[in-house]
């Protein structure tokens, strides 16, 4: 029943993870759920002084919270005259520090240790759970099911706009489309994502989870729904591959996971039809052959 | 009334002025071109009217209103290099999104909407390209989708930043006897254009812009050697000797009196 939950936690990971990538991926801002994946710690801390309380929902909103000032930082740092990859290097950086700072002087009690925020640990979430309506699932699955949920319904909601304005903001600004709420909704969304799977995979890998899947559907991808698919099926693959490789292995679950994504991306990325590396050096050698013949 | 109503507009970033004391009117119906050397705020007129532009101090009216993306009046054709290309999506699609306007929040693009599309991608000679990626398309195809994007928008007045640029003779041909057709169905359409030559043969109206404007009018009038020196400032010598003998093989000598 265990092993059932981790799988299905990892799953869940790989497929939500999968979703906001693409988003993330479309709109050039990897670097920026780099940066939120560490900033959330800030807004998780900073949750637990003020509530003082490890309730999912607090954290969840702390760590929105988070998502959306560090996202406004960056902006801010910006657009007053600092390259973007120094402005997110500051603005993280600084906040995740301070984060670190809390917990020791705040919260040095608590489970809340740095390690476990690093590196997460998706072995201990089956013991960890909670009843609603009669049904006992491990808190991180309630968690992920939630998030997975809201994200479904923003894009659902939004679709064509998140669409349009990722593809030519300016066209969007000129019929109209919100673009600083979508932007920031997009940022928030990014953050729940981050907390839900911070408890299993860390807030290091949680960047591998939400960024390599999709990457690897941009590969194969003509459009966009296709990308969405294959990302939640390559996060997921990843999450369940990565769990058998760990124990056969006997090593870290989250670590084999981030590196079974990574694992498929390099496949991918060789062997892809077209204009996969090797696909192209073998049509280089099949045209020096013609050429030599004729 | 007049297309477009433009007064007291500035437009500065930190302390440069890019564009200051902007009184532009154009009537309805005009296939306008935008003309000024480099660095002439052209591409920043046209977001500044669009209100794309948070630094921007006075008064645009749009047939009349002030700018209302609700209205529909507008449609724009936003310089080709602005949007990335290996965007996962395809020709079809991207004209779809002309529609969203209308569309609205919430709401998915029906049948219809998918009809217009497909009608514009035809009009302007690219339905076979429909379900192509967009990144595989040339230069001039993607700008010929961009235009097609732009009257899906069935809008009253047309802005195109630089829609000429890096296209083939196919392609510019094709455009401009779209912007025609615009015309002749009293539609206003203001072009940013950077050929000199072929000035007169495009436009009926010309803005001569440099930070403001030079002059404003019918391009018989205005498109004279006296405003073009004016326009190109510290440049125009060197040009104008060099327009003059252009223009003198293509048998246009007349373009400058």
């Amino acid at each position: 029943m265990n092993e059932f939950w981790v799988l299905v936690t990892g799953s869940l990971v790989g497929i939500t993870c999968g979703l906001t990538g693409v988003f993330l991926i479309l709109r050039k801002m990897a670097m920026i759920a780099d940066a939120i994946s560490h900033t959330v710690l800030f807004g998780i801390v900073m949750a637990f002084i003020i509530t003082q309380s490890l309730n999912g929902i607090w954290m969840m909103l702390g760590a929105g919270i988070a998502g959306v000032i560090t996202a406004y930082l960056v902006q801010v740092l910006q657009s007053n005259g600092l390259q973007e990859d120094a402005s997110i290097g500051v603005v993280f950086t600084t906040l995740f520090a301070v984060g670190v700072l809390l917990i020791t002087l705040f919260a040095g009690n608590v489970h809340l240790d740095v390690e476990h925020v690093l590196m997460g640990e998706i072995a201990f979430v089956p013991w960890n759970t909670w009843t609603f309506m009669n049904l006992t699932m491990p808190k991180a699955v309630w968690m992920l099911l939630f998030v997975l949920l809201i994200n479904i319904l923003f894009l659902l909601g939004f679709y064509k706009e998140i669409k349009l304005s990722t593809f030519d903001p300016i066209f969007a600004m000129s019929i109209g489309l919100p673009l600083v709420f979508l932007h920031y909704a997009f940022m928030t969304l990014v953050s729940f994502t981050t907390v839900a799977a911070f408890d299993s995979v860390g807030a290091v890998l949680v960047v591998a989870m939400l960024i390599v899947p999709a990457s690897t559907a941009y590969l194969l991808s003509k459009s966009i729904k296709r990308m969405i698919i294959l990302s939640m099926l390559i996060g997921m693959l990843s999450a369940i591959g990565g769990y058998y490789f760990a124990k056969f292995l006997d090593a870290s679950i989250a670590g084999m996971m981030a590196t079974t994504a990574g694992g498929i991306f390099l496949l991918v990325f060789l062997f892809r039809p077209y204009e996969g590396l090797l696909m192209k050096k073998r049509k280089l050698v099949n045209m020096n052959n013609l050429t030599i013949k004729s | 009334m007049n297309a477009i109503e433009v007064s007291q507009l500035s437009v500065a970033y930190e302390d440069n002025l890019v564009l200051h004391d902007i009184n532009l009117s154009v009537p309805v119906g005009k296939l306008v071109g935008i003309i000024g050397p480099n660095g002439a705020g052209k591409s920043t007129l046209i977001k500044a009217i669009l209100n794309q532009l948070p630094n921007k101090t006075g008064d645009v009216e749009i047939l009349g209103h002030s700018l209302d993306p609700k209205n529909h009046l507008v449609g724009y054709v936003p310089q080709r290099n602005a949007v990335d290309w290996d965007f996962p999506t395809n020709a079809l699609d991207v004209v779809l999104m002309g529609r969203y306007g209308h569309i609205g929040l919430f709401n998915r693009p029906k049948a219809k909407d998918r009809e217009k599309a497909m009608k514009c991608l035809k009009s302007v000679g690219m339905g076979e390209f429909a379900n192509r990626s967009i990144g595989q398309l040339s230069g001039g195809q993607q700008q010929r989708v961009f235009l097609a994007r732009a009257l899906a928008q069935e809008a009253e007045i047309y802005f195109m930043d630089e829609p000429f640029v890096g296209v083939d003779a196919a392609t510019e041909l094709t455009i401009i006897n779209i912007l025609k057709e615009l015309k002749a169905k009293g539609k206003t359409v203001l072009v940013v254009h950077h050929d000199l030559q072929t000035v007169n043969d495009y436009f009926d109206w010309t803005v001569l812009l440099n930070k403001t404007i030079i002059s404003s009018g019918p391009t018989r009038k205005i498109f004279t050697k006296e405003n073009l020196q004016q326009a190109y400032g510290g440049k125009l010598f060197f040009m104008n000797e060099k327009h003059n003998e252009v223009l003198a093989e293509r048998g246009g000598l007349n373009a400058i009196r």
